[in-house]
């Protein structure tokens, strides 16, 4: 009963579409019935481009994922270690994790031009503040005593470094990685409905829809839904097993 | 009289202070080589920062810490903590956290790993070492901490309210285990503990701290035969001795000096 819940959850969630087509709630055009949808979508998978579009937004958004932990990882590490340092800039820091990434579209564009640049750029560039903001902190909250542990059995600053502060912020450097890589796979797709885009589950979402074709519309929410959710699970399971300690 | 030849720590003129509350105005100490001397008093007299001072963990403010001449970065020391559950990485297994402070000292792979049966040896570790810490009892992740800390084999080892965290059975086990290894070794001990009785059942020297600013209220020399067991406990000397420290905490407690 308990490992069915999830299905039951779905199941009814379909039901209650299905429900809602039958008693024709809303135009049929608008709200067309499940069965419709998974056939429009089955169809973009294998005569059109829908898996290539899911592989180009994975894509991107894993770029950009990349760019921002090689960036927000060290760095992060490195400004929680001074502490001083990060107070410094902890304004900064925090004042563009909560800017809204979309409005730093226009600004990316003159930088970076109308391309795949632009997308992986601002997508990395809000990955990055917010992995860098969880390192840094994970390794300012990492246990004193085990720091003087390291200390007192000979370790230099350099070994406490590696060997106790990155594990200690492990648990919330992914915590970071995951918030980050949902945050990428959403900037991703918005740059892929406004700047000039040929294809990515951003720009099929908002093609689809100014055809009217809103079964596949649907279809490509569905499939963007499901890519964000597979990316947390991985991201879920890597937690599990790399940092088998978290908490006990 | 401890003469210099026999002491392992020399202690001359500490001084710290707090926020400007003094803590250590002038503070002196010899502890000789093999004794375990442990080290009693009121909360907030200083007993941790004593030892966080002797360990290299402290800066002091002034005075000298020597180790037969050596200061504390010359010697190889051992350190358990009060909180085993912060004090051992938890991402490594038990041996490789015995195996790390080895590791700093650069030793080989055979030598570590002779080290490591040889402790598990003396400390007769009945449990599989090759377990995560979190998946060990209390007492059991206690014990990887000595160990630990006795794998350097340190010169001088600190305790820091070892037993604190730990419940009364697993405290009587790890102390009857505890002084039949030093007392083997011969290692000279400093132990930190707010229990008068666990104080003089492991020492040899007791010492009585008064509160801040802290100063020697009586300094015990503890002649009781080893090895001790839960006899000891009840046999007429100990009654005494700690009825004897027990006054001397009251008086210190309330601040009255006490007459030698």
């Amino acid at each position: 009963m308990r490992a069915a819940a999830p299905f039951l959850g779905a199941a009814g969630f379909i039901a209650v579409w299905w429900l809602a087509t039958l008693l024709r709630i809303a135009d049929p055009v608008l709200l067309p019935s499940p069965l419709e949808t998974a056939r429009d979508t089955w169809e973009g998978f294998a005569r059109g481009p829908l898996l290539r579009d899911v592989w180009r937004t994975a894509w991107r958004t894993l770029q950009a994922f990349a760019i921002a932990c090689a960036i927000g990882v060290p760095l992060g590490v490195a400004l929680g270690a001074r502490e001083g340092l990060y107070r410094g800039v902890e304004f900064v820091v925090d004042f563009f994790r909560s800017t809204p990434a979309s409005a730093l579209f226009p600004l990316f564009l003159i930088l970076f031009g109308v391309g795949e640049g632009t997308k992986v750029a601002v997508a990395a560039f809000g990955a990055a503040l917010v992995i860098l903001f969880n390192a840094a902190y994970g390794v300012m909250n990492a246990r004193r005593t085990r720091v003087l542990a390291a200390r007192v059995m000979g370790a230099s600053e350099a070994r406490i470094l590696w060997d106790v502060l990155v594990l200690e912020a492990l648990p919330q450097i992914l915590v970071g990685m995951r918030a980050g890589i949902s945050l990428a796979i959403v900037i991703v797709v918005v740059a892929e409905m406004f700047i000039g885009s040929t294809d990515g589950l951003g720009h099929r979402v908002i093609n689809a829809q100014s055809l009217f074709e809103t079964g596949l519309m649907y279809g490509v929410i569905f499939v963007a839904g499901a890519l964000g959710y597979a990316m947390n699970l991985c991201f879920l399971i890597i937690e599990k097993r790399l940092v088998h300690w978290a908490g006990r | 009289m401890i003469t210099p030849r026999e002491a392992a720590l020399t202690i001359r003129g500490l001084q710290k202070s707090f926020t400007g509350q003094p803590v250590y105005s002038g503070f002196d100490l010899d502890v000789k080589r093999g004794d375990i001397l442990a080290i009693f008093g009121p909360n907030g007299c200083g007993k941790s920062t004593l030892i966080n001072m002797a360990a290299g963990l402290l800066e002091p403010d002034g005075g000298t810490i020597l180790y037969d001449g050596r200061t504390v970065r010359e010697v190889r020391i051992g350190y358990v903590f009060q909180n085993y559950r912060e004090a051992l990485f938890p991402w490594s297994r038990a041996a490789e956290n015995i195996r790390y402070p080895l590791r700093r000292m650069g030793l080989g792979k055979r030598e570590i790993e002779a080290r490591v049966e040889k402790l598990a040896a003396d400390f007769r570790v009945r449990f599989d070492l090759n377990r995560y810490p979190y998946e060990l009892s209390g007492g059991q992740q206690q014990l990887v901490s000595v160990m630990r800390a006795m794998a350097v084999e340190p010169e001088v080892l600190f305790l820091d309210e070892p037993f604190s965290a730990l419940d009364y059975e697993t405290t009587l086990d790890l102390r009857a285990l505890l002084q039949d290894v030093l007392k083997r070794l011969g290692v000279t001990t400093i132990l930190v503990s707010h229990d008068l009785e666990e104080s003089i059942f492991l020492a040899d020297r007791l010492l009585m701290l008064t509160r801040r600013p802290t100063n020697l209220a009586d300094d015990v020399t503890v002649d009781l035969p080893w090895p001790r067991d839960s006899d000891t406990l009840s046999t007429p000397a100990f009654v005494a001795l700690k009825k004897r420290c027990l006054d001397v905490f009251t008086a210190a407690v309330a601040g009255r000096p006490v007459a030698a």
